[in-house]
């Protein structure tokens, strides 16, 4: 952007009446002061066009993409428990974790499917393979994955092909890792100010936040002499899911905000509250089976749960122009510092 | 002509540098069109002689059969907004272009009231200087080589109309063609953006991709929709409706180059003539998006018609994205695999 001549702004003001003048000083009073290191730059000439917003909010629909964020993380951690269950001789974990790695990819797709515009053309997703979409590369890790859980749970239910099970199940376990993750740049690799500037530790949140749901999820439904590792991957990915999260809802300025403030502060806090409660329960179980289902049950809700914050403060974010003018303000005003200190 | 690829040349090793952000001299050659592929083209908007007439929305919206909606983008809806005259309200599925209405006052300093005789100015609609050109040119001649049409006093108050045209920005490194996983999304020969309607499936990526808030899903339809710089037109080498349309010059369309060397030349005759807040929008390739397709004279700040201030196509951080997300998918398979490696049955 070519350098503004002249006064910036050169003192006008928009002149369209009370009401929006009014809508103005609301929006600025209503704000809490900064806190200290966070940019404030901009705040003072913030302006808008009529309030509405410079980007356009996602389409995607509630809560059809954050369940398929849940649903595919779960899967993806199951599918790696399930497979590691069945090669350490624990038939009844395996069991467990393959059965939701299958069942849980396949509403995952049905979920995903069910949001598009144009369901019948979902194979289009596989027409090209594009490394710059997220949601491409995802697509190729989510078809074969579901596949091949599909067929893995499929084995299980039958009680046959022990040998294609195994193989199915490597295959699906190969594609694990990934499921846990991809998602996490499906939305940062947006201009959704929110998502985007917490790219970093986005994928952290939900690698901890599908390791919290697959293996709450299997120490829910698999014995507890079984279920040691299954516990062990709970508990981990719930402490990775609570430290990645504190990062993105307080390491950004003002683009953290939304995290904290509106329906997407109040489940993340929801969110909090479940996966530090299941963690605790976890912990304290032992062999005893109803305070491990409770903590099981409470670390897959509270992964869901963080889906559905994280995916609000993410359309908050794109609603409300502030979010994407004032860091970009101070984006430029860096820029032009840095210009004019610089010996020319 | 070689293959087309809808696939970005990130990745693919054929262009080491600027693939994913930065200047690309020849933006359709590096899509894979051959050596006698056309120039690029675009739009050069000079707002300081837009008169907000909306001949470019109506030519859009008929040449290529835009369904009505209201401001929301609610089909078959009329809504008046209360935005000055601006009912459109945004660039969407059925507004490829939309004329930003900004009604600005402030204060002059005036010298004292002077209590005029009968018949003086006093009481009438007080008329600003007409803006003076060029020596010996009248002003009024072409609005185009006026300065500040839309500006005026009254009262003790300056009052003046920013009305700009807004459109697709057809990006050097556009985020909807980079995100777009069906490869419904891509580069024309003309180096435009255009959607492959019988290929989108409405997966809705690129709306929140675009960094100028462009590209929306259509209801009732599913699929994405957006300026096509006039393909069809193009091709048969015509103009885009809407600069066709246009009466006064705001829209400018032609080859990029040219284009980049007017809208030079006209920021500097607006300086020397003292346009406050004249500036380039868009135009610059070290930006964010490598330079825009479609750039803007504003007269203020960008936010001020609904523009991002310093927009930046967001596959800039994709390698950064997929190195966290490699980390974190190794480290969900190193604690599986360290859960069981630890224990005995
Ligand atoms: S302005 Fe938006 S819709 Fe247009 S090419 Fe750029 S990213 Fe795509
Ligand atoms: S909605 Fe259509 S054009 Fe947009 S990213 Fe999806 S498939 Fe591509
Ligand atoms: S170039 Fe064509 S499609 Fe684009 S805004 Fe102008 S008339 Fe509409």
């Amino acid at each position: 952007m070519t350098a503004a001549e002249g006064v910036p702004g050169a003192a006008w003001r928009r002149a369209d009446g009370p009401p929006a003048q009014d809508r103005e000083r609301r929006r600025r009073s209503g704000g809490r002061p900064p806190r200290p290191g966070e940019s404030v730059v901009g705040e003072a000439e913030f302006t808008s066009y009529y309030g509405r917003p410079v980007i356009k909010p996602p389409v995607w629909k509630t809560p059809d993409v954050p369940l398929y964020l849940f649903l595919g993380g779960a899967a993806g951690t199951s599918a790696l428990l399930g497979t590691m269950a069945e090669l350490t001789g624990r038939p009844a974990l395996a069991r467990a974790a393959h059965l939701t790695a299958g069942g849980g990819a396949l509403t995952s797709v049905g979920f995903l499917i069910h949001d598009l515009g144009r369901p019948a053309r979902f194979l289009n997703m596989l027409r090209v393979f594009k490394p710059t979409s997220p949601l491409s590369v995802g697509s190729w890790v989510l078809a074969p994955f579901s596949a091949l859980t599909t067929a893995t749970a499929g084995a299980h239910l039958l009680g046959r092909f022990p040998r294609l099970r195994l193989l199915t199940g490597l295959g699906a376990a190969a594609l694990g890792g990934p499921m846990t993750t991809y998602t996490a740049a499906l939305l940062a690799d947006t201009a959704v100010p929110s998502w985007h500037e917490a790219h970093r530790e986005l994928p952290f949140a939900f690698a901890g936040s599908a390791m919290a749901a697959g293996g709450g999820i299997a120490v829910a439904c698999s014995p507890a002499e079984e279920a040691g590792p299954a516990r062990q991957v709970a508990v981990t990915g719930a402490l990775v899911e609570l430290a990645a999260m504190h990062r993105i809802e307080h390491g950004h300025g003002l683009v953290s905000e939304p995290y904290r403030t509106g329906r997407a502060g109040r489940l993340l806090r929801a969110a909090r509250a479940c996966t530090v409660t299941g963690t605790a329960l976890t912990l304290a179980a032992g062999r005893r089976r109803v305070p491990a289902l409770l903590g099981g049950a409470l670390l897959a809700a509270g992964s869901a749960v963080t889906r559905f914050g994280v995916f609000d403060a993410g359309l908050a974010s794109a609603r409300d122009p502030k979010y994407t003018v004032e860091p970009q303000r101070a984006r430029a005003a860096e820029r032009d510092a840095a210009a004019a200190g610089a010996p020319s | 002509m070689t293959t087309i690829s809808s696939a970005s040349t990130a990745f693919s090793g054929d262009d080491p540098r600027n693939r994913l952000f930065g200047p690309v001299p020849d933006v359709a050659g590096e899509r894979g069109y051959g050596e006698d592929h056309p120039p690029r083209v675009g739009f050069f908007t000079d707002t300081s002689v837009c008169i907000g007439c909306k001949a470019c929305e109506v030519a859009c919206k008929e040449w290529n059969t835009l369904p009505m909606d209201d401001a929301e983008g609610n089909r078959a809806q009329l809504g008046l907004t209360g935005a000055s005259y601006d009912n459109t309200g945004m660039l969407g599925a059925n507004s490829w272009r939309h004329v930003a209405f900004v009604e600005q006052s402030r204060a002059v300093d005036l010298p004292m009231p002077t209590v005029g005789a009968p018949g003086s100015a006093g009481g009438q609609r007080p008329l600003a200087d007409p803006p003076v050109v060029h020596p010996g040119v009248p002003a009024s001649s072409t609005t185009a080589e006026q300065s500040a049409p839309q500006q005026t006093t009254s009262g003790d108050r300056e009052i003046r109309w920013l009305m700009s045209s807004d459109v697709c920005k057809h990006c050097t490194h556009a985020a909807c063609l980079d995100v777009c996983p069906t490869g419904s999304l891509f580069r024309t020969e003309f180096g435009s953006v255009v959607v492959q309607e019988d290929i989108c499936n409405g997966c809705g990526y690129c709306v929140p991709a675009c960094p100028y808030g462009v590209i929306d899903q259509r209801q009732d339809d599913g699929r994405v929709f957006k300026c096509t710089l006039c393909y069809d037109r193009l091709t048969d080498g015509l103009q885009p409706a809407c600069a066709s349309a246009c009466p006064t010059e705001s829209i400018q369309f032609g080859d990029l180059d040219e284009l980049r060397a007017r809208a030079d030349a006209r920021l500097a005759a607006l300086q020397e003539k003292g346009v406050e807040g004249a500036r380039l929008y868009g135009h610059d390739e070290d930006d964010g998006v490598g330079g825009a397709g479609a750039f803007f004279l504003l007269l203020d700040e960008p936010e001020v018609y609904g523009l991002p201030p310093d927009p930046v196509v967001t596959t800039r951080d994709l390698p950064s994205m997929w190195r966290h997300v490699a980390a974190g998918a190794a480290l969900v398979v190193g604690v599986v695999a360290s859960a069981f490696a630890g224990r005995r049955r």
